[in-house]
């Protein structure tokens, strides 16, 4: 029997009511006679506080409080893909079919719509003995995206009944177990608390990338799939844009991009753009592929942080089925926000700058649901869930708490450059400052699937960088023209590298997305015109020969000149640019 | 002690009283964030609302401050509904305090559809994106930071910069390209001096534009709770002329720093846990709450655009004001005081300047095919610029090799034409890019590497002159 207790406090989202004895922590409850939604986040004898994931306003005293029985949780069908909806996992274009443009409060809403039907192909076998994680069987959800409906985590047994291909909704029986003598129906729908993990057969090493087409992450701060990566910047650093660019060009199965606490107008966006670009292997509209989660700045502060969970745990729902799965977190600063403000609300000592002292421990269970799994089910099947937090340091300061502990709990970290924001240097992700874990781990991927210098190139690129680097303090007091030729073509090859691979125009049709063979190929080219340039530079060719070589010029646009498909028009290139130089050589004898 | 009048109970004493709050004891039937009337021994009466409610007590926020106040004496009756303010197209050409009230002596308004003062969050599936390009006629803008119909693009400004010249320059000159109606002006003052109010309301005078301005006015000496309530006021304003009666209004709020300022005031006073610089952890959640009122919806003809003005402290960028609306607001404009002391007006440094939502507003169909690869190029080239001239200040311009001279010419002809311009002037997208073109011309043609071939070609002077 669920409790029913009442209100004795209310302070913007957090309430207090009495009556509660019976209640269990985390319990989602329902809040006054509007049944605003809430989480229960304290108990004290019979008290509970509640964090309401709506707006309070008008809550009086002694309104009613209302136990479900049940933590907060998500539904799991079909039904999610391509759908948008709220922190708390209300359908947003439900919801604007009841209450027009502005979000007002709606009862009776449910995640995943009662009515629809869905073709249903059974593939288990009836007197199979299945378990948990097994697959009854597949609904083609979109053209992209089959969903595969799974046992149930715990329950296990022999398959008495399966219904036949065709329609069915997701609360209609489509298959019965006995479960220990009994009959258990199973229907397509089920619910998982958000903050509890879901349970898999075992953690796999992450040994493939994540291929984003973005040439800075790929070549020299790749992230796994099944791993997980960090953006911290300021303000007008470029995280939103990448962020989209990586949920747009991602080859992953499933993206979901969670909007916490952002603009409105970037999931406008978002909901414009994608269903408009087309997936580049399949020709069909990436939102057949994409779950979004927005919970922007102006909506309730505690829904923010719940929508962190709720994107997460249908991300793993996802991984069971033994998809690869990609997490955006837009921003991640926020939900951080949110769990200080609720914080304050509660009285509870505040540790660095106001957060909480239990913030790093909350980042940690966040980013630990990440990984390569083998997932529940007998056939044990490889799922993976990569996360990409976006943080928002305040000022850009990278010392500030969120940041911090993101770094600790995430292996890749791409540090957006306000500085090279401004020179419209994008993705502004400074090659100084970042770093990825996962180089040797992915080395052996690239090696065998693109070409078995990777690694040696894209080192002696970052060798190059950081040469540079060093000379720009020595530039800054004397000038490049009072350097050696020797060290003025490093400066120059920098540059290439800077402008011709390290930047990418998000919108320009070629240049925003770019295949690994032919960023291999780019990055080679470039290598290479550094060590021919070195090697007529040398002979005592002057620099501005080098620079002066129409080659040059066309390296600097083959980015956008050189579509994906026609990549053998680099290894012309190439040809040219050797036989350039031999020609400059020639000069020199 | 509760005395039954008008539409509630009335309660006469409160328990305590602190800065802007006050804590009334056995009360019942209140709701959270009710509207309560509070009435001084002299029979004045005062708005507050309901911030907390305990089985013990209400604690109120009093929007006018509690001068004057007296724990016995005062009397408070709770409205049963959240703070509403009047809408009305009368507004527009009129003068109204932070509740909307008319203070230019001129009678009240004839309808009176009165709207809770928060609004509703708009739902993002509901939004449309903004594309429409709005012609300001300043090329900084225009060219480098476009503006599109629904977007918010603050101005960061320092105390003493040019903003309220470029904020009536900007109301006096927008426009969508080829005509169309008028922008609606929502101006909401927030803490600002007389002398800046008469500044501006001479300024929309000057231009006839008054008759489309609705004034929403707190003052310096206004008190500064009420301040928390004066956007809020403007923005009910605006939204129901741009969803109700499909009008593109523009709303311009300053100065947004002392805005924030009385959110840190009514903070402390209620004791709470403060974030960054003293101010509330809530001020992110707070400044949303405004900024993403700005807009457009699917199927509406009208919009709100906005334009906040801010005063960095200390002209320091990443101060909390500036940096969490940076955060929210899609781009910004950022005045330099080191361009306003080489006389440029206006002084926008446009490194550190963004509108995010150029992208789609600007090309082909809206200002010009060339537009963005050129504003790409002004961007990168002017880095270059600024690097070349702190390099100019250790080896002298004779250390600079060919290349950094030319951009030294570039960026001192981009900062004097293409920046610069009158409080007057009035420059066409077409002029605007022209101007550019100039100053890139400056360079040779290999460097402009964010420029396609084929716009250099028809539009860099050296090939232009060419073709005709």
């Amino acid at each position: 029997m669920p409790v029913k207790g009442r209100v004795i406090r209310v302070a913007g989202p957090v309430v207090e009511a009495s009556g509660m004895a019976q209640a269990v922590m985390h319990e989602m409850v329902e809040v006054g006679n509007d049944r605003l939604i809430g989480e229960i986040i304290r108990l004290d004898g019979e008290q509970a506080t509640i964090q309401v994931y709506q707006n309070t306003s008008g809550l009086k005293l002694d309104e009613p409080v209302l136990g479900t029985g049940s933590p907060l949780s998500v539904e799991l069908a079909p039904g999610i893909v391509g759908n948008v909806f709220d922190g708390i996992q209300r359908p947003l274009e439900e919801l604007k079919i009841l209450t027009g443009a502005f979000i007002k409060h709606a009862a009776g809403v449910t995640s995943l719509s009662r009515t629809k039907k869905w073709t249903f192909v059974p593939t288990a076998k009836v007197g199979a003995k299945l378990v948990g994680g097994d697959i009854l069987g597949t609904v083609q959800e979109t053209a992209l995206f089959e969903h595969r409906v799974l046992v149930p985590v715990n329950v296990q047994g022999k398959l008495l009944k399966i219904v036949p291909k065709g329609d069915y909704t997701i609360i209609e029986t489509i298959a019965t177990l006995e479960v220990n003598g009994a009959k258990v129906d199973l229907p397509m729908l089920q619910r998982w608390p958000v903050r509890e993990p879901r349970p898999h057969t075992k953690r796999l090493f992450a040994t493939s990338p994540l291929i984003t087409g973005q040439r800075v992450i790929d070549t020299f701060f790749p992230v796994a799939k099944g791993g997980s990566a960090s953006i911290p910047g300021p303000f007008g650093s470029g995280k939103t844009v990448t962020q989209q660019q990586l949920a747009k060009w991602s080859d992953a199965n499933i993206i979901i991009y969670v909007g916490c606490g952002e603009r409105g107008n970037e999931m406008v966006d978002v909901l414009d753009s994608f269903p408009q670009l087309m997936d580049p292997t399949t020709g069909h509209p990436l939102m057949e592929r994409t779950v979004l989660v927005a919970n922007t700045s102006n909506m309730p502060v505690s829904a923010r942080e719940a929508s962190i969970y709720t994107g997460i745990t249908l991300a793993e729902y996802f991984r069971d089925m033994g998809y690869a799965v990609a997490l955006m977190a837009d921003s991640t600063s926020r939900w951080a926000e949110a769990l200080r403000e609720v914080s304050g609300r509660l009285e509870e000592m505040p540790a660095e700058e106001g957060f909480p002292s239990y913030l790093p421990s909350r980042l940690a269970e966040f980013y630990e649901r990440t990984g390569v799994v083998e997932t529940l089910g007998s056939d044990k099947r490889i799922g993976s869930i990569c996360a990409i937090g976006a943080v928002s340091p305040p000022g850009g300061d990278f010392s500030e708490p969120v940041t911090q502990h993101t770094k600790r709990f995430t292996r890749v970290f791409w540090a957006l450059d306000a500085e090279l924001a401004a020179a419209r240097h994008y993705p502004s992700i400074n090659w100084m400052a970042s770093y990825s874990g996962y180089i040797q781990d992915l080395a052996e991927w690239w090696h065998k699937n693109v070409d078995k210098n990777w690694n040696s190139y894209r080192e002696e690129a970052m060798r190059i960088l950081q040469t540079e680097d060093d000379l720009k303090n020595i530039v800054k007091l004397v000038g490049p023209e009072a350097l050696p030729d020797k060290q003025r073509l490093v400066l120059e090859t920098a540059r290439i590298i800077r402008i011709a691979f390290l930047q990418q125009n998000a919108l320009d049709a070629i240049d925003t997305y770019s295949s690994p063979q032919k960023q291999f190929k780019m990055l080679k080219i470039i290598v290479d015109y550094h060590r021919l340039a070195d090697n007529v530079v040398s002979k005592g060719a002057p620099i501005f020969k080098v620079t002066e070589l129409p080659i040059t010029e066309e390296i600097m646009r083959m980015k956008t000149a050189i579509p994906n498909d026609k990549v053998d028009l680099l290894d012309d290139l190439e040809k040219r640019m050797y036989e350039s130089f031999g020609m400059l050589e020639a000069t020199l004898r | 002690m509760a005395t039954k009048t008008g539409s509630g109970l009335e309660y006469k004493g409160v328990a305590s009283i602190s800065g802007p709050i006050i804590v009334v004891e056995n009360v019942q039937g209140v709701g959270y964030d009710e509207l309560v009337s509070v009435k001084t021994q002299h029979g004045e009466t005062r708005l507050g609302k309901v911030i907390q409610v305990t089985q013990k007590a209400v604690i109120v926020q009093v929007f006018e401050g509690t001068t004057g106040l007296s724990p016995s004496d005062t009397r408070t009756r709770f409205l049963g509904h959240s703070l509403e303010v009047p809408v009305s197209t009368e507004m527009l050409g009129r003068v109204m305090n932070s509740f909307g009230e008319p203070i230019d002596g001129h009678p009240r308004f004839f309808t009176e559809e009165k709207r809770d003062v928060n609004g509703y969050p708009l739902n993002p599936v509901a939004r449309e994106y903004p594309k429409e390009f709005i012609q300001t006629g300043i090329s900084a803008i225009d060219g480098l930071c476009s503006l599109v119909r629904g977007q918010k693009l603050p101005v960061f400004s320092g105390p003493g910069l040019a903003h309220n010249e470029l904020a009536a320059q900007i109301v006096r000159q927008a426009q969508i390209r080829g005509g169309g109606e008028d922008f609606n002006i929502v101006f909401i003052a927030m803490g600002l001096e007389h002398d800046d109010a008469a500044f501006f309301q001479k300024s929309f005078e000057e231009t006839g534009a008054i008759k489309n301005v609705a004034m929403f006015l707190n003052l310096a000496d206004d008190p500064p709770v009420e301040r928390i309530i004066t956007p809020r006021t403007g923005l009910t304003l605006a939204e129901f002329l741009a969803f109700d009666q499909d009008r593109h209004v523009l709303v311009v709020m300053t100065d947004m720093t002392n805005y924030c300022e009385a959110l840190r005031e009514v903070s402390a006073s209620m004791e709470e846990v403060p974030s960054r610089k003293g101010y509330p952890g809530y001020m992110y959640s707070d400044l949303a709450s405004l900024y993403e009122r700005a807009g457009r919806i699917h199927g509406k003809k009208g919009s709100i655009t906005q334009m906040p003005i801010l005063t960095m402290p200390n002209d320091d960028i990443t101060h909390p004001i500036p940096d969490l609306t940076g955060y929210i607001t899609e781009g910004q404009i950022v005045l330099s005081r080191s361009l306003e002391k080489q006389s440029i007006y206006p002084p926008i440094y446009i490194s550190t300047s963004l509108s995010r939502l150029m992208k789609d507003g600007i090309g082909k169909d809206s200002t010009r095919e060339d537009h963005a690869n050129v504003a790409s190029q002004l961007y990168s080239a002017y880095a270059q610029y600024n690097s070349v001239k702190s390099l100019v200040t250790i080896i002298g311009e004779e250390g600079l090799g060919q290349r950094d001279k030319e951009y030294l010419r570039f960026g001192e002809a981009f900062e004097k034409t293409l920046i610069n311009q009158g409080k007057n002037e009035n420059r066409t997208i077409e002029q605007t890019l022209s101007i550019a073109w100039d100053a890139l011309s400056l360079l040779p043609d290999e460097e402009l590497t964010s420029i396609k071939p084929e716009y250099i070609k028809k539009y860099y002077p050296k090939f232009a002159s060419e073709v005709k």
